[in-house]
């Protein structure tokens, strides 16, 4: 099929508009992420989508609206977690965790099961994106995206060395609230692109790969940023044609360009 | 009239039931060069965070620049090296990058480095002898070469006070030289105040103006040559320890 036919068709159009603007968001915010080994964050927020798109749907709301603020809350909970309870990291993304997915077990048993809808949800479905969804995720995503231009510096400080941030006068816990914050929104939204089981993907291998061949923080950036976007491109393209799930589609597709980033590190070492 | 720069009063902190810092008062002005000393657990460190506002004191007062610590927001006035940095060794930062976050506290954020910008880092490099490997990733430089970049990163804003904590000990013996001769420099010909934690009490004694013994309250705070007349530290240290310090300061 030529690239023309296949952008004849506007549900294509769509996917690929906000595919790429969420792609782009998750890309900038898995450097952050990665980098502060807080990678898992994002596996875990998606896990509290279950249980709040499981909300959504029982009080027949649409839900991602619905899950926007618990997931920004349980992302909140997280970070007090970490800093409260002297807990690690992980072990504070474990238990929200799997708060999220039992909520979203005991909802959907009290509604006698939302079989499709849910399943949707878990699995993402990209093409079948609504006009409202997609003006919703490019809304959120520019307002992700300012912030993080905003505070680009001081996420950066903060995620090289937090001490030496906070004697330079930045207020680091904004700077980490604000940090998972985006993190819960831009996980709401990539829950359509590739859904809730493989959402962590978006937010992790393109920061992974560019981080394989990256010569500066910025230039990681920009890699984790082409290769998120293109892998969303190439991969609803390849399920079309191909007929393949979407969103394990582009997820494959990102690991192939880990693979290869992986493997020109490797073939061509630096200096 | 000299400038006073930092002064404590009555300070103490304690860690659960351990007294950490009991009744710590003293004051440095503008130009001294201090070196804090003191045995493992001292509380050097904790001293230091404590000014820094890292850490919250059980009991006392500290100003910065004349304004209580917990008021003051001029932080572009102070440069710190902390003891240890744990960065992610594969950190995709150059070693450029890194020395421009120290100027974040006083250019504000979101704005690109402009020309006199550029000048402060290359000089910062420069000195720290870095200028060479600016465009090499953090994670891709020895210890040492870290460390030089670190201080890079705390002297790049040109601060008033300057607080190292154990900034020698990634260093070889030529750099650490090196290293406390570009401080001196700093010293002498920039007028900055310099707070520098070490180990290495017979190196101080060289370079620096004041010494402040530290062991959880403080044991001597004053000139090295009263230091090395004093008979009560002679009795504290033994006189041979004594002696070794101010041989190496004569």
């Amino acid at each position: 099929m030529e690239i023309v036919d296949f952008l004849h068709y506007a549900f294509i159009r769509r996917a690929l508009i906000t595919g790429s603007f969420i792609a782009l968001v998750c890309s900038l915010l898995g450097v952050l992420l990665v980098l502060r080994r807080f990678s898992l964050i994002g596996d875990g927020l998606a896990h509290v989508t279950f249980g709040s798109v499981a909300i959504g749907l029982l009080l027949k709301q649409h839900p991602v609206y619905v899950s926007i603020p618990i997931v920004m809350l349980s992302s909140l909970g997280i970070l007090k977690l970490t800093e409260k309870a002297k807990l690690y990291g992980d072990a504070a993304i474990g238990i929200v965790s799997s708060i999220g997915i039992a909520g979203g077990i005991l909802i959907a048993s009290i509604a006698g099961g939302f079989n499709v809808d849910l399943f949707s949800y878990l699995f993402g479905n990209i093409l079948s994106i609504s006009k409202a969804e997609v003006f919703t995720a490019i809304v959120l995503s520019l307002v992700v995206l300012l912030i993080i231009s905003l505070f680009y510096k001081e996420h950066f400080s903060t995620t090289f060395d937090e001490e030496f941030a906070k004697v330079s006068g930045i207020n680091t816990k904004k700077i980490n609230s604000i940090l998972v914050l985006l993190t819960g929104i831009t996980v709401v939204l990539a829950m359509r692109v590739v859904g809730i089981m493989l959402t962590s993907a978006l937010l992790i291998l393109p920061a992974v790969t560019a981080l394989q061949i990256a010569k500066s923080f910025k230039n990681t950036m920009a890699i984790s940023s082409v290769i998120a976007m293109s892998s969303v491109i190439i991969g609803i393209y390849i399920s079309f044609v191909m007929n393949l799930p979407t969103g394990a589609t582009i997820v494959m597709t990102n690991f192939i360009f880990f693979i290869a980033a992986f493997l020109y590190r490797n073939i061509f070492p630096k200096d | 009239m000299s400038i006073n720069i930092l002064s404590i009063e009555g300070l103490n902190f304690r860690y659960n039931s351990l007294e950490v810092l009991s009744n710590i008062s003293f004051s440095i002005n503008a130009g001294d060069y201090i070196g804090l000393v003191g045995p493992n657990g001292s509380g050097k460190t904790t001293l230091i965070r404590i000014i820094l506002g890292l850490m919250k004191p059980t009991k006392g007062h500290i100003s910065l620049f004349g304004v209580e610590s917990w008021k003051f927001k001029e932080w572009y006035k102070v440069g710190y090296l902390p003891q240890r940095v744990l960065f992610n060794p594969y950190f995709p930062a150059t070693v450029k990058e890194i020395v421009s976050l120290g100027l974040l506290s006083k250019r504000g954020f979101s704005k690109g480095l402009d020309i006199p910008e550029e000048t402060m880092i290359d000089e910062a490099m420069g000195l720290m002898d870095v200028l060479d490997i600016k465009n090499k990733l953090i994670g891709d430089l020895s210890g040492g070469q870290q460390q030089r970049v670190l201080v890079a990163r705390a002297i790049v804003n040109k601060p008033e006070l300057l607080i190292l904590d154990e900034p020698t000990t990634a260093l070889d013996p030529e750099t650490r030289e090196k290293f406390f001769h570009t401080l001196q420099e700093l010293n002498q010909n920039k007028k900055v105040t310099i707070i520098l934690v070490t180990h290495d009490i017979g190196s101080i004694g060289k370079y620096a103006s004041k010494l402040l013994y530290l062991d959880k309250r403080i044991v001597f705070y004053g000139s090295f040559e009263d230091f090395c007349s004093s008979v009560d530290m002679g009795s504290y240290f033994g006189e041979f320890a004594q002696h070794l310090i101010c041989h190496r300061h004569d």
